[in-house]
């Protein structure tokens, strides 16, 4: 029984290791968000508390503890209360497996791609939850919009995943970085990063993709009845999200903790901080395809997820396929 | 190994009390929630066993989109307007009672068959034409029985999911009139000659044009 314990306070100690920094980077991540939100409309953004304005999260965090709690008298209480734990959660259990550095990953299992998409599947959760709780009407048509719009992106980034481990063999994230030691995956696989990039964005529900909560016609979406803390949950989990959709795209697509070249003044550079680079790449892209582009049609939407983006990665796949196969590259023999 | 088995037990009664909450339970999204925690933890037990594919899969395909839809339907559907007809104590003449009766039926049959199966589980294991290894991981090995000894069956499953997936859709598919329709092609083509009309507008009277 003593091992079990041991085994059990060292991993509690890995997973703090992991968990704090990853917390502390969603707040930065938020107010680097309105920096360059701010930076592309010519206006400061937060700029008041702390240095630059950094300790801007830290502020929101703290009014959004202080705040009141309020339940609907007419909501489902315990759905009401779990959806967003549920959804901060899922954001939070996804980290487990992203890879940032050889043997610098909390769990390298062997399915790691398999659960990054799973997890991210069950993130749909969360927003039903919410949205059907509340028992009000905008929260409910934001959820269901929601769902919709999670569940046919999610099969397009399916297939994406499946090009990636066409060239790779394995669904183990360490080996899906080993694999872009020559080549990364974003230069022959560009069009499907393109597209990655854009069901990232509809499936983290980021501008121009955030119908769920568009606030001109839905008030907020399935957050309308969220409060205080409950609120705060909802909004750390959906910027976790966003880091985590930006660390699977460095990692399925960017070489993951790999320096772009393997020569001196790049690869001493320790590879998690290779890692962070992309994922904060990335971010400043969400960041800017938030600033400028204007909010999509519900039906254009749906049109773009399912009538170009399922067709043209499947096409790819049996391309990368049949790339693979006719240059018998294919891993794994 | 008290781990295993703990982690073993308290899954197999999350899984155990959800299957029956999943039916007890009177307001149907609830049953829809506690189905979603049944799948989950029977995806736990998969993983467990070291099938951990089996595992995710059934995560991503059953939890990830099954349900989804599964919720969708329950919350478009008006329940609170049928539940007057499924929980009243009206008699409704028991017109549901032998399909009823003869669904319980083959479920009963069908777990016993589950159950006697257990009795031929050592047979079965040793009769294994496929030999279980530790080296190669549990994806690698479905992959090599599936798209070889298997193909037959898998392509034919496949067909019947398309089939039914077409059915489905030719089924609840309708032409609707008057819906309006947007073309990209025809916005993105129309020139300005066939955009604007230059009319010779008389005094007082106004225009009419035929749209």
């Amino acid at each position: 029984m003593d091992s079990y314990f041991s085994i059990l306070f060292t991993e509690v100690y890995k997973i703090l290791f992991l968990l704090v920094p990853v917390l502390v980077s969603v707040a930065m991540i938020v107010w680097l968000d309105r920096r360059v939100w701010a930076f592309v409309q010519k206006r400061r953004g937060p700029n008041v508390v702390g240095p630059f304005g950094l300790f801007q999260s830290l502020a929101d965090a703290l009014k959004y503890i202080f705040k009141e709690i309020i339940i609907p008298a007419s909501s489902n209480k315990l759905v009401f209360v779990l959806a967003p734990v549920v959804t901060m959660t899922l954001a939070l259990i996804s980290w487990a497996v992203i890879p940032f550095g050889e043997d610098f990953v909390l769990a390298d299992i062997n399915v790691g791609i398999l659960y990054l998409f799973a997890v991210s599947s069950l993130g749909v959760y969360g927003i039903i939850m919410g949205g059907w709780a509340s028992n009000s009407k905008y929260p409910f048509l934001g959820a269901i919009r929601s769902a919709a719009q999670m569940v046919s992106y999610e099969v397009s980034i399916g297939v994406i995943i499946i090009n990636v481990l066409l060239c790779v063999g394995s669904l183990n994230l360490s080996d899906i970085v080993m694999a872009q030691q020559n080549l990364w995956f974003v230069i022959p696989l560009f069009p499907m990063f393109v597209i990655f990039f854009i069901s990232a964005l509809a499936e983290t529900n980021r501008p121009p993709f955030d119908l769920p909560e568009a606030e001109a016609e839905l008030v907020a979406g399935y957050q309308t009845e969220y409060s205080g803390m409950m609120y705060a949950m909802f909004w750390l989990g959906e910027y976790a999200n966003i880091l985590l959709m930006c660390a699977m795209g460095s990692v399925l697509f960017l070489g993951g903790w790999l320096s772009p070249i393997d020569i001196f003044p790049f690869n001493a550079i320790p590879g998690p901080f290779w890692l962070i680079f992309k994922i904060l790449f990335l971010f400043i892209l969400f960041a800017l395809v938030k600033a400028i582009v204007p909010r999509y049609r519900y039906d254009q939407l749906m049109k773009l997820g399912w009538k170009i983006f399922l067709p043209f990665s499947l096409f790819y796949v049996v391309l990368t396929s049949s790339f693979l196969l006719y240059f018998d590259l294919l891993p794994g023999k | 190994m008290i781990a295993h088995s703990v982690f073993f037990y308290i899954f197999s009664l999350i899984a155990i009390i959800s299957a029956v909450m999943v039916t007890v339970s009177k307001n149907t999204v609830h049953s829809v929630f506690f189905l979603i925690l049944d799948f989950i933890s029977i995806s736990c037990l998969f993983i467990m066993i070291g099938a951990e594919f089996l595992g995710m899969i059934m995560l991503i395909v059953y939890v990830g989109a099954v349900a989804v839809l599964f919720l969708f339907v329950v919350m478009m559907l008006n329940v609170a307007e049928q539940k007057g007809q499924w929980f009243s104590s009206r008699w409704d003449g028991g017109t549901h009672i032998p399909i009823g009766l003869l669904v319980s039926l083959i479920i009963f049959f069908e777990l016993i068959i589950v159950i006697g199966g257990w009795k031929y589980k050592p047979d079965l294991l040793n009769s294994l034409s496929i030999k279980i290894s530790n080296e190669i991981t549990n994806t690698r090995s479905i992959g090599n029985v599936l798209y070889t000894d298997y193909i037959l069956l898998f392509q034919i499953s496949g067909m019947i999911l398309l089939v039914a997936m077409i059915g489905a859709i030719v089924l609840t598919y309708r032409e609707r009139a008057g819906v309006k329709r947007q073309s990209y092609v025809k916005q993105i083509s129309r020139e300005r000659d066939e955009g604007v009309d230059l009319v010779e507008a008389e005094r007082n009277k106004g225009v009419k044009i035929d749209a």
